[in-house]
């Protein structure tokens, strides 16, 4: 079961277990970890800046408050982000017990309620959290170890240089030894070493990090079905809630009868929520709730109401007719976001140009959990649980939207099914929160599959047009990238139609190729649904065409695939904002540019190791091609190597290469697992899914027309290659870096088998 | 009042045999490890046994399950050691988590049927099953590893 921390006291220790985890054996870990260095070996962990301290209440990086230690040895760690999959509640602890020498089988994690002014910022999204918190935990754990040092040493009336801490024991030079419970009580008291008292682990000290023998917490919980997830919280007298949302967002009820609703034995009540719209943040969208007994009275009570609905402003919404028009603003001169030398002298200079214009449709993510939450109002205090990226955010937005003051609000977070950035966006959480207060009782808000893939705050939707002008020999000499899709501004703000350099800086801005003349437009485009962020975000679209884009030159050009992005590439260099003519409000990823700079030969690296992976350039039967790409994202790069076979006129992808460079690997198993789960996420947004509107509303409803790759045609042989690097390179992204590269690289694939050229996401599963 | 036998126990499930056992056995029996997925028998999230078969338990009533043996993810091994439990956790295989329930129950009614499936059988019988963050690869090993032991 997932354990939640009591807030009634700071003791978090109070109900708290040990819970010993079925692991795999610790082989070839290293010895004991002396302070004997006392002071001595900071060097070993030196610290840099990262954009955490941007971060809405930034970075906590306190020992007592994140590590307790009980007097039977048991660790307790707490886990501040949230468990969408990735693996992060168990590898920023794991990062913990590593520098801390704390033996991971005794150790407990217990998840953080939403509460940033306590625990910093809990923004489980971005790819951020090994980036932005991996120094912390190392900082934390050095400290409990140093604490723990000293606390035995001054009992024993030695200096604490002499002792040696090793897999939750301290020892002295004459054998005698303390366990981590025996010292818990003085340890703790000890005063909290500063980052320069501490002697961190040296890279091969390292028991645990860059490993990835550590298992995940809930691996057992998961399997045997007791993991807890939203849904999953049963409280006493708990109703459940189903709601029918206006089809068009912006929309209402125009008139409604709930007297059939009513009748449905086991229904309670019907209410109408308040209505949202667009620019509204994470406001839901209203519409009429039914709250029942149990999920099938709601389910039964909602079939029976009888609405009539009125569409709003955006009732006439095209996606057809807008990826016309999107289009043709694509072939028009936008907005400027990047200008590097002169890009109009370059075309009117060049000998001959090359274009094309690639789409993508609107995309939902579909976690597998559609989005549940449970509330409990009870007059002067709210209670909430529920798988949430965000949980400060979506306590801060619920209480606002009830009239409370944050601190009557408690925020529990349950693990994740899935998230993919849906759950950064807690509209569900507000809905329940008012229908508890509205009935009384604790509700749980149910999502159909239907609601979630109609009523989600949807993947931009977008059309990238790329030309370039060319030399004599074929060189390019100018690029031109012209970018249209709704932004993701639209949902916090009234929309002026134009992308936040965030936005223009995942893939766009950012365009790492040696080309002298560079220059990036956004065109306008109006949001008429949600738009929200997506894992990888604008990078999808913006990967998708300068990907696609390259294969297409390379064949143009009548040149190697492989070579062609090398030399786009160019020769190693660290990019120059200034001479590479970046924005001045450039975005990268909330990252120092001096420590988080953009390296061209990492990029050529990682394609040249997934291309050698997968073998590209060998011989291929009929109707097999290889196809190449390589982005940088998240501050991460993945070069993606894909074989596609054209099987009875099906792509079928037989293998695909990942190679990863996020700096140092700080859990290299689940760096794996997001590498194979990229590789699902990137082959269902290049073949299945797409959302479409049409009178403003979704046509797609369910997994029968937004189909997702499944076990019959998934990348079938996905090997991950993982650059190896020591702490000293800076952890990067992992999360999201992986998904960019992979659509790309199929249609490089799918043309090189076929001849085939595939311009818009989805771009089918058949040729 | 609707019975069924749920993980070896007579189990009463309302009186309404029109109710998707998935939601009899969430919201009654309050055994949550069976999971919503899609409510049209399309993601294979809810899948439990009924008398030893793999069925989609949102597409299955609680009037066809009368007096029958229903078989959640918490009964499939009392101890929660069956061997595709114990190859789910030796090869990693979860990531979100949400899906994996369903995944086990019906790899352990293809097992029941057929000990020593080939990849191709494993492919086919997992088809209906979705895991959106892609743990494909090591689930359909996970299947291997427990049938073959390799």
């Amino acid at each position: 079961m997932l354990k939640y921390l009591e807030t009634t006291t700071d003791d978090t220790t109070t109900d708290v277990h040990l819970s010993k985890l079925s692991r795999r054996g610790f082989l070839g870990i290293a010895g004991a970890f002396t302070l004997a260095a006392y002071g001595g070996r900071a060097e070993a962990f030196e610290t840099y800046k990262t954009g955490a301290a941007a971060m809405p209440r930034g970075i906590v990086d306190d020992p007592l408050v994140f590590v307790s230690i009980d007097s039977d040895g048991t660790v307790t760690l707490v886990a501040h982000r949230s468990e969408m999959g990735t693996g992060i509640r168990s590898s920023i602890p794991m990062v913990i017990a590593d520098e801390m020498e704390a033996d991971w089988a005794r150790v407990t994690i217990v998840q953080a309620p939403g509460d940033e002014p306590k625990y910093g910022n809990q923004d489980t999204d971005g790819s951020r959290s090994m980036r932005h918190h991996i120094q912390a935990a190392r900082r934390m754990g050095g400290a409990v170890r140093t604490m723990l040092a000293r606390a035995a040493a001054d009992g024993w009336g030695i200096d604490p240089a002499d002792v040696t801490v090793e897999m939750h024991q301290v020892k002295a030079p004459d054998g005698r030894i303390l366990g981590f419970g025996e010292l818990a009580e003085t340890a703790m008291a000890q005063p909290v070493p500063s980052h320069e008292e501490i002697a961190y682990k040296t890279d091969a000290e390292f028991r645990y990090m860059g490993k990835g023998e550590v298992q995940i917490t809930d691996l057992r919980d998961i399997t045997t079905g007791a993991a807890v997830y939203g849904a999953d919280v049963m409280l006493e007298g708990m109703k459940t809630a189903l709601i029918a949302r206006p089809p068009v967002v912006g929309g209402k009820a125009k008139s409604f009868d709930a007297s059939k609703a009513l009748e449905v034995p086991g229904v309670v009540a019907v209410h109408e929520l308040p209505y949202g719209g667009l620019a509204q943040k994470f406001a839901p969208l209203g519409g009429i709730a039914v709250v029942a007994d149990n999920t099938w009275a709601a389910t039964k009570g909602r079939d029976a109401l009888e609405i009539e609905w009125e569409a709003g402003p955006h009732g006439d919404y095209s996606s057809t007719q807008f990826m016309e028009e999107m289009k043709a603003t694509a072939e028009k001169p936008g907005s400027v976001a990047r200008d590097k030398g002169d890009i109009e002298d370059a075309f009117a200079k060049a000998a001959r140009t090359f274009g094309q214009t690639y789409t993508q449709a609107h995309m939902a993510h579909i976690p597998m959990e559609p989005p549940a939450a449970v509330a409990h109002y009870t007059g002067d205090a709210l209670e909430i649980w529920a798988p949430v990226q965000s949980p400060y955010t979506a306590r801060l937005d619920t209480a606002k939207a009830l009239g409370l003051d944050p601190e009557q609000v408690r925020m529990n977070v349950t693990l994740l099914g899935g998230g993919f950035g849906r759950k950064s966006k807690a509209d569900y959480v507000t809905e329940a929160a008012l229908l508890s207060r509205e009935v009384g009782a604790p509700v749980r808000v149910q999502w159909t599959r239907e609601d979630d893939v109609r009523h989600s705050f949807y993947h931009t939707t977008s059309a990238e047009r790329i030309e370039v002008a060319l030399d004599d020999a074929g060189q390019v000499t100018g690029w031109r990238h012209r970018s249209v899709a709704p932004s993701i501004k639209s949902t916090f703000a009234p929309d002026d139609g134009l992308p936040m350099p965030l936005e223009q800086g995942m893939g766009m801005t950012d365009l790492p190729f040696d080309i002298a003349n560079i220059r990036c437009e956004s065109g306008k485009a109006m949001a008429h649904t949600r738009i929200g962020w997506f894992r990888s975000v604008s990078n999808v679209p913006h990967a998708w065409a300068v990907g696609s884009f390259v294969g297409e030159l390379a064949h143009e050009l009548g040149r190697d695939q492989r070579q062609m992005w090398l030399d786009l590439i160019g020769a190693p260099r660290v990019m120059d904002p200034t001479a590479d003519g970046l924005p001045e409000d450039f975005w990268n990823y909330g990252e120092p540019m001096q420590e988080f700079p953009i390296e061209t030969g990492r990029l050529a690296e990682v394609l040249n190791r997934a291309a050698d992976g997968i073998g590209y350039g060998r011989n291929l039967p009929e109707g097999e091609g290889i196809g190449l790409a390589v982005h940088r994202s998240f501050v991460s790069y993945v070069g993606c190597a894909a074989r596609v076979k054209l099987v009875d006129g099906r792509i079928t992808v037989p293998e695909m290469h990942l190679a990863i460079d996020c700096g140092f690997a700080a859990n290299p198993e689940r760096i794996e697992s997001q590498m194979q789960g990229a590789a699902v996420m990137g082959m269902t947004l290049a073949l299945h899914s797409g959302i479409t509107y049409e009178n403003g509303a979704v046509v797609q409803s369910n997994f029968y027309d937004y189909d997702v790759v499944r076990s019959d045609n998934y990348p079938r042989n996905v090997v991950t290659h993982i650059v190896e690097h020591p702490f000293s390179v800076h952890a990067t992204g992992v999360g999201e870096p992986g998904v960019p590269p992979v659509a790309p690289a199929l249609a490089n694939a799918l043309f090189a088998a076929t001849g085939t050229r595939r311009r818009s996401l989805p771009m089918g599963a058949q040729v | 009042m609707v019975k069924i036998i749920l993980n070896g126990t007579e189990t009463e499930v309302g009186d309404d045999p029109s109710m998707p056992l998935l939601w009899a056995i969430r919201d009654l029996t309050g055994a949550t490890g069976t999971k919503y997925g899609c409510g049209v028998g399309l993601c294979g999230a809810c899948t439990v046994h009924v008398d030893g078969k793999a069925e989609r338990s949102c597409q299955f009533t609680v009037g066809d399950a009368e007096g029958r043996e229903v078989t959640s993810i918490e009964g499939l091994d009392p101890s929660g050691d069956h061997r595709l439990q114990a190859a789910w956790r030796e090869l990693n295989v979860p990531q979100c988590g949400f899906c994996q329930a369903g995944q086990i129950m019906q790899a352990a009614s293809l097992l029941a049927e057929n000990p020593k499936p080939t990849d191709d059988e494993i492919l086919s019988a997992m088809s209906n099953n979705v895991c959106r963050c892609g743990c494909y690869q090591r689930i359909v090993a996970a299947v291997r590893l427990a049938s073959t032991g390799s």
